[in-house]
This record gives C-alpha cells, sequence and structure tokens, in this order.
C-alpha cells in the first residue's frame, strides 16, 4: 500500500514538475505572454520555417538561405544581454517585430503586441535554457558624443585596427578577404552585412543599436562582442564611422563628405597594407 | 471565380409603365453590357495566392484566418504592394524558375431549390398553362477557375493579373492593374491603375462561402425592383484608386476614381466617374484581439437618355440605335455604410450595415426628359448582415451569415412597401486538411437559405423567375459540398 501510495505521490510530483516546465510565460512590458496560447500563434505563422520541434527544421527550411532560427539551441543574435548569455522578453520581441532584413524574417508588427509576446513565451519552451537560466543584464549604452571628423576618423582606425574589414570589406560591402568562408554555429554559410545595402541593420536601425551589436555580438554567428576590448568611447566612433559608409544622409555621412575632398590625398587604404585609411 | 455565367438568374421585370425612352435606354443598357442584370452578381470569388506562400516560405495561416480571407498580416502585405518588407521582395532575389501564378478551382456537388416558380401546369406541356411550384435541380458540377498571377515588377511597383473563366472555360479579366507603392517613400500615398477590387473591409472576393445562394452578399448587389443601377459593391471596378495605411494597416483610406461601367471593358455610355471613399481604424483588444471597424460612401451616376440615329436603326426593327458612349440625362445614387471585423478570441464578427438611395430617375428607369408618374420618389433601403466565423483550429471553421434587406421607400406610391425585401441565412464549414505553404485544400460544406420578397432570387445558380404572385416570398435553397483547392 506504502509502496502504490509512494508511486502515486511520485507521478504527480513529476506530472506537476513537467506541468511547470511548459508552462514557459513572457513579460513584454506591461504584456503578459502566454505559452499555451502562442502554441497555435506559432502553428499558424511561424512552423513552416521553425519547424513544429522549433528546430528550424521546417518543410520550407531547405529552401531558405539563411536558415531560420533553431530554437532549442536557445543562442539569439540579437540581444540587449552580453554575449553567451540569454536574450531578455523585449529582445525577442522587438526581433519578432522588426524581422530581419535580407533574410525570410518578416517583420510581424501586422500582429498584435498580445500575440507577438505570446509567441515569445511559447518560444521559450523549445530550450531547457530557459529553465535553467536567466536572461543576462542588458548593457549599458552610455550618451551618445557628438558626430566629429575626429570620431570618425578615429572610427576609422578602429575599423582597421579590429580587422573588421576582413569580413566586412574595405568599404563595407561584406566583400572582406573572409567573407567566403564564414559559418554559423550550424556550420551554414553566413555572409557580412553590407553596409551599402540600406538603412537597416540586422538587429536594428539606430546609432544605439548598432553599438550595441558589436558591444554585445551577435551569438551564433562568426560577429563577436567587443566589450571586453573597446571601450565605450572607441565603440562611438565606430559607430560614427560605420554610419558614414552607408548610402543614407546621416550627419556622420554630411560630415565625412565636407572632409573628405581636402583630405583624400592623406588617406590610407583600409585593408591589409592599410594603417588608418579607406577610400571613398 | 466565375459560376454559371450562362445561367445566371434573369434581371427583375420592369414595371409596365416604362415608357419608350425608358425602354431604348434599358435596350442600350442591356444590348451593351450596361445595366445587364439589374443587378451584378459576383461570379468571380475567391482569392488566395499560394504563389506568395512559395515565395516567402509562409504558410497559407500567416496571411489568412483561414484561405481565403485575409487576416491583417496577409492586408498589411497586401497593403504594401505583396512586399513583406525584409529587401526579398523584388523578383532579383527570386530563383529564376519562381512564377507568381496560382490556380484555384472547386469541383463540387450542389443542389439549388426554389419555391413560387411559374412552372407547366402539365410538366412539358408549355401550353397547359402555368402555375405555382418548386424547382429542384442538383448535379456534380465545377466552379469557375482562376488563374492568377500577382506579385512585384520591381520594388514598390507591384501587378496583379487574373484571367478568370466559367465552369465552361469562357476567360475574362477579372482583375489587371499596376500599382505604385510607397510613393515619396511614404506608406500614405499607393496608385493603383486599371480594375480591381474595391477597398472594402469586407471582401466578397475573399470570403468562405461559395453556394449560388451564400456565395454573395446580397447587400453588396441589391437595387429595388425596376431599377435600372448598374452597380455592385463587390464587384472589380475600373479606375484609379489612392490607398493609404499606417506601417500595420491599422489605419487605412482609400479614395477612388471609377467608369461608371460596373467594370465592363469598353468606353462607358456615362461620361461621368463614380467615387468610392473609405476609412477604418483598427485597435488592439488584448487577447480579444484585433478590432477594426470603418465607414464607406459609394457616390455615382448612370445616364438615362442616349443619343440616337435613324441611320443606325436596326434593319427592319422599326427602332433606332443608341449610339454608344453618348449617355447624358445622368441621375445620381448611393451607397453608404459601416462594416467592422470584431474578434473575441476565436470567435470573428463581421457587422455591416448600408444606406442606399437611387435617384427616381434610376429607380423607375425613367429618361431624365420625361416626366415621372406623379407621386415617384427616390427609392432608398437599409440592409445589413452579421457573418460569424469560429476558428476551433486553424484548419477548421465553422461559418454563419445571417442577412438582411429592407426597403425604406419604394420609388412608385403603388408598389408594396415589401417588395424586395431579402432575408439570407447561411452555415457551413471549412476544413482544410492541406494547408501547406505551397499549396491548399479545402473541403466546403454550406447550407444557404433566401427569401426574397416578390421578385426573382439573387443568387448564382438555378432557376429564378418572379413569382405568379408578387405578394409572394420566393425561397431559395442551395446545399454545396466541394474540395476548394489552389496551388
Amino acid at each position: 500500500m506504502k509502496t502504490t501510495i509512494s508511486l502515486a505521490a511520485t507521478f504527480l510530483v513529476l506530472l506537476a514538475l513537467a506541468a511547470t516546465g511548459f508552462a514557459q510565460e513572457s513579460e513584454v512590458g506591461n504584456l503578459h505572454g502566454s505559452a499555451a496560447t502562442g502554441k497555435v500563434l506559432y502553428r499558424r505563422y511561424c512552423v513552416g520555417c521553425h519547424g513544429p520541434e522549433g528546430d528550424g527544421n521546417g518543410e520550407n527550411a531547405q529552401w531558405i538561405d539563411p536558415k531560420p532560427r533553431d530554437f532549442t539551441a536557445a543562442v539569439f543574435k540579437c540581444r540587449s544581454t552580453p554575449t553567451g548569455t540569454l536574450p531578455t522578453d523585449q529582445d525577442l520581441f522587438d526581433s519578432v517585430t522588426r524581422g530581419f532584413v535580407t533574410t525570410n524574417m518578416p517583420p510581424w508588427r501586422p500582429i498584435t503586441n498580445q500575440n507577438r509576446a505570446d509567441l515569445i513565451a511559447y518560444v521559450k519552451t523549445f530550450s531547457a535554457r530557459w529553465e535553467k537560466e536567466k536572461p543576462g543584464t542588458p548593457i549599458t549604452i552610455p550618451p551618445e558624443p557628438a558626430v566629429t571628423i575626429a570620431s570618425i576618423l578615429h572610427g576609422r582606425e578602429i575599423f582597421q585596427k579590429n580587422d573588421c574589414w576582413k569580413c566586412h570589406g574595405p568599404q563595407g560591402h561584406g566583400d572582406g578577404p573572409s567573407a567566403a568562408t564564414l559559418t554559423d554555429s550550424k556550420d551554414n554559410p553566413i555572409r557580412p552585412y553590407n553596409f551599402a545595402a540600406g538603412s537597416r541593420f540586422k538587429c536594428g536601425v539606430s546609432n544605439q543599436d548598432l553599438y550595441r551589436i558589436f558591444m554585445t555580438g551577435l551569438d551564433g554567428t562568426p560577429m563577436p562582442s567587443y566589450a571586453d576590448t573597446m571601450q565605450p568611447t572607441d565603440a562611438w566612433d565606430l559607430v560614427h564611422f560605420l554610419r558614414t559608409l552607408q548610402p543614407l544622409h546621416t550627419q556622420e555621412a554630411a560630415t565625412w563628405k565636407e572632409w573628405l575632398p581636402a583630405h583624400r590625398q592623406e588617406m590610407k587604404p583600409i585593408g591589409p597594407e592599410g594603417g588608418s585609411g579607406a577610400s571613398q | 471565380m466565375l459560376r454559371g455565367l450562362s445561367i445566371l438568374r434573369r434581371p427583375r421585370k420592369l414595371p409596365a409603365l416604362a415608357s419608350v425612352p425608358v425602354f431604348v435606354a434599358v435596350a442600350f443598357a442591356m444590348l451593351f453590357g450596361e445595366l445587364q442584370p439589374a443587378y451584378s452578381l459576383p461570379i468571380y470569388k475567391v482569392r488566395a495566392i499560394p504563389a506568395f506562400a512559395r515565395k516567402y516560405g509562409l504558410p497559407c495561416s500567416a496571411c489568412h484566418t483561414a484561405w481565403p480571407e485575409l487576416n491583417n498580416f496577409g492586408q498589411v502585405f497586401r497593403d504594401n504592394g505583396y512586399q513583406l518588407g525584409n529587401d526579398h521582395d523584388s523578383p532579383i532575389f527570386q530563383n529564376p524558375s519562381y512564377f507568381p501564378i496560382t490556380f484555384r478551382i472547386t469541383p463540387n456537388w450542389h443542389r439549388e431549390s426554389t419555391n413560387h416558380q411559374p412552372v407547366d401546369a402539365i410538366a412539358g406541356n408549355p401550353s397547359s398553362g402555368l402555375v405555382d411550384g418548386r424547382v429542384v435541380q442538383q448535379g456534380f458540377d465545377l466552379s469557375g477557375l482562376d488563374i492568377w498571377a500577382a506579385g512585384t515588377i520591381t520594388k514598390n511597383i507591384s501587378f496583379s493579373v487574373l484571367p478568370s473563366a466559367n465552369s465552361s472555360g469562357a476567360f475574362h479579366f477579372e482583375n489587371a492593374y499596376i500599382r505604385f507603392d510607397n510613393l515619396l517613400n511614404n506608406s500614405w500615398l499607393n496608385v493603383k491603375f486599371g480594375k480591381f477590387e474595391l477597398d472594402n473591409l469586407i471582401s466578397e472576393k475573399r470570403f468562405l462561402f461559395l453556394s449560388a445562394n451564400g456565395g454573395l452578399y446580397q447587400n453588396y448587389h441589391f437595387v429595388p425592383v425596376g431599377d435600372s443601377t448598374n452597380f455592385g459593391l463587390g464587384d472589380n471596378q475600373l479606375g484609379v484608386e489612392l490607398e493609404g495605411h499606417s506601417d500595420n494597416s491599422y489605419r487605412r483610406y482609400s479614395v477612388a476614381v471609377l467608369s461608371s461601367n460596373e467594370g465592363n471593358v469598353g468606353l462607358p455610355a456615362n461620361r461621368g466617374y463614380d467615387t468610392y471613399l473609405t476609412f477604418s481604424q483598427a485597435f488592439e483588444a488584448g487577447r480579444l484581439g484585433l478590432e477594426r471597424m470603418g465607414v464607406y460612401a459609394y457616390v455615382g451616376e448612370r445616364p438615362t437618355i442616349f443619343q440616337t440615329s435613324a441611320a443606325l436603326a436596326a434593319a427592319g426593327s422599326g427602332t433606332t440605335t443608341p449610339i454608344a458612349g453618348t449617355g447624358t440625362g445622368n441621375k445620381p445614387f448611393y451607397r453608404t455604410g459601416f462594416s467592422g471585423d470584431l474578434f473575441l478570441g476565436k470567435l470573428e464578427f463581421l457587422p455591416f450595415f448600408m444606406h442606399g438611395q437611387d435617384s427616381a430617375f434610376l429607380a423607375t428607369s425613367t429618361a431624365a426628359n420625361v416626366p415621372l408618374p406623379v407621386g415617384t420618389k427616390s427609392a432608398s433601403w437599409n440592409g445589413g448582415f452579421v457573418e460569424t466565423h469560429y476558428y476551433v483550429t486553424q484548419q477548421f471553421v465553422l461559418l454563419h451569415r445571417y442577412e438582411i434587406i429592407r426597403m425604406s421607400q419604394q420609388a412608385l406610391p403603388g408598389t408594396p412597401a415589401k417588395l424586395g425585401n431579402i432575408d439570407g441565412y447561411s452555415v457551413g464549414y471549412r476544413w482544410y486538411p492541406i494547408m501547406f505553404s505551397r499549396a491548399g485544400l479545402a473541403w466546403h460544406n454550406e447550407y444557404s437559405l433566401t427569401r426574397t420578397q416578390g421578385a426573382v432570387p439573387l443568387s448564382l445558380d438555378g432557376v429564378g423567375l418572379p413569382p405568379l404572385v408578387p405578394t409572394n416570398g420566393v425561397w431559395s435553397s442551395s446545399i454545396l459540398a466541394g474540395f476548394d483547392f489552389a496551388f
């Protein structure tokens, strides 16, 4: 009799634990996301690419490049948290809302905020990491300093010194000498960002977003975090320089274009031989 | 889709007092396809584009609540000119073998039943006189076929071309337009040019009913008995449309200027243009979902007089022939009201209200240069429907609709007040065993029942004649079971 009761109690405890394990939730601002609701929405919107198991092997995955995210690995590119940590619910929410430019992941802004919060809750059920770990603490982004030619030139030096050009190319076209060899954490080929392509980055559009990208890194890709090696002021200078590589009417671009004609001869091209220059 | 065009029910009979100019005008209009039938029918229906699902790898359910009805994600995609906005929209990103084309057809079995029909007193003996009877028809059938190409020509220039066939294979262009999207990089400025669906909040082209009686919104095609106005809110029209929307299409507007020929190709008889205005606003209601309400107004004119020429007299007919494109004596009509798309979780409500009014000249088919019969007024009516969808799962949806039209003012003083009133009921379900990103298959069951007071039922199929006794309400029912598939 005691054995029977013990078995029954054990079963109930396991059942309760299992239920707890799957009762994933999300908190995004005032929104409370439910995994149960998110599951229905996931099957409506996401399953074709990310697959029923969340492993990125949906029926269309074979046709898609880059490949859909594997949620079972719980490794995410766009985070406000340090490299190697889990993103916040807000990070995931923002990613779903924004979509990923030049990929098959569209912006999901047309579905309601509540729907997106529910989807986030469900996505978190695919990996046990969410049960064992808490999201990292978002990094602090100091106020942006003024855009000056000195800042841009210093950023250019950092671009050269940190070998950013090896992947992104001397002119930021994503065609550096290492570009063709890059793979992601699942050994799928991956292309570096082409700054000449437009206004949107993988993880946002603003200067703060750009700062955050190289201070947190894009986990699962060759893009590392520079949080331990780069001072915040240097990071802002790099942001200002990178903006000059984009075909946009930004303050950085205007400053750069005003300064460059009179100093073009002084510039050393960025690249293997370069020290601080890029031909523009 | 085109459904049984050749057996569309006949137009309502005009009142006996119609004058010669009226007859000429109407004859002309009938001849040139301007007024046939007195009400227009949605012979082309459902839309869904697996070609886009193939292009983007999304399941049907990403853009459709239950295809072909669009959800807000699909609406935004459409509003953006068939672009998702991830810089993978332009054809340059597609495999050269990709072509944005979709086929859709619905093999089905259906049964049509209509009472109060004039039938032979002795079956097969036309000289035996007419008696009131019921006509029942049934059998296996095909819907029409849609062959639809749509997509982007380049970034921010989109197109749609839809050759559509009836079940016998006769084609016409259901829509064909080019759209310049996001002008000045602004989502509030999009211009569409060609033949297209009006920007109705509740689309009749993308709705979930297929049967002869239920497969149209009675409100979208109603005109009073004896009225010569040829217009259907659900019919695609020729013209130009300025449309705008917020990023997520929660707020939308459109202004369209349209030829007055009810979407028929060729120059219209009328020299004027119609105008259609819409505005809608959606808001989030937490877990209930997205709630949208909108208003609309269609204002148009139709000619009542046509130039004639003795030189064009039909040989031996003794009548003169109207000259195409010379319609004058325009008289106005309008349709206005509100509609909505409301969610209570899995339950979706589509409320619709319309107030319609036609000039006394149009309502009595009287030429503008002929005095109106004494006591004639404009014809006006109110109508509406509530359609309900319950999404048991994303692959199984229950359907219901109740529709009503009530004449509020008849044009002629002697006309029975209820003449033309309509009640419609439809129930059904759609089950989607296949809903991939490359094709879709739905098993569709539907029952629909309509009562039309004293007139020909507004339906897409089956027999339809006015009742022998004008005060009788004609009950017309449809049962349909079929496989609706698109690929």
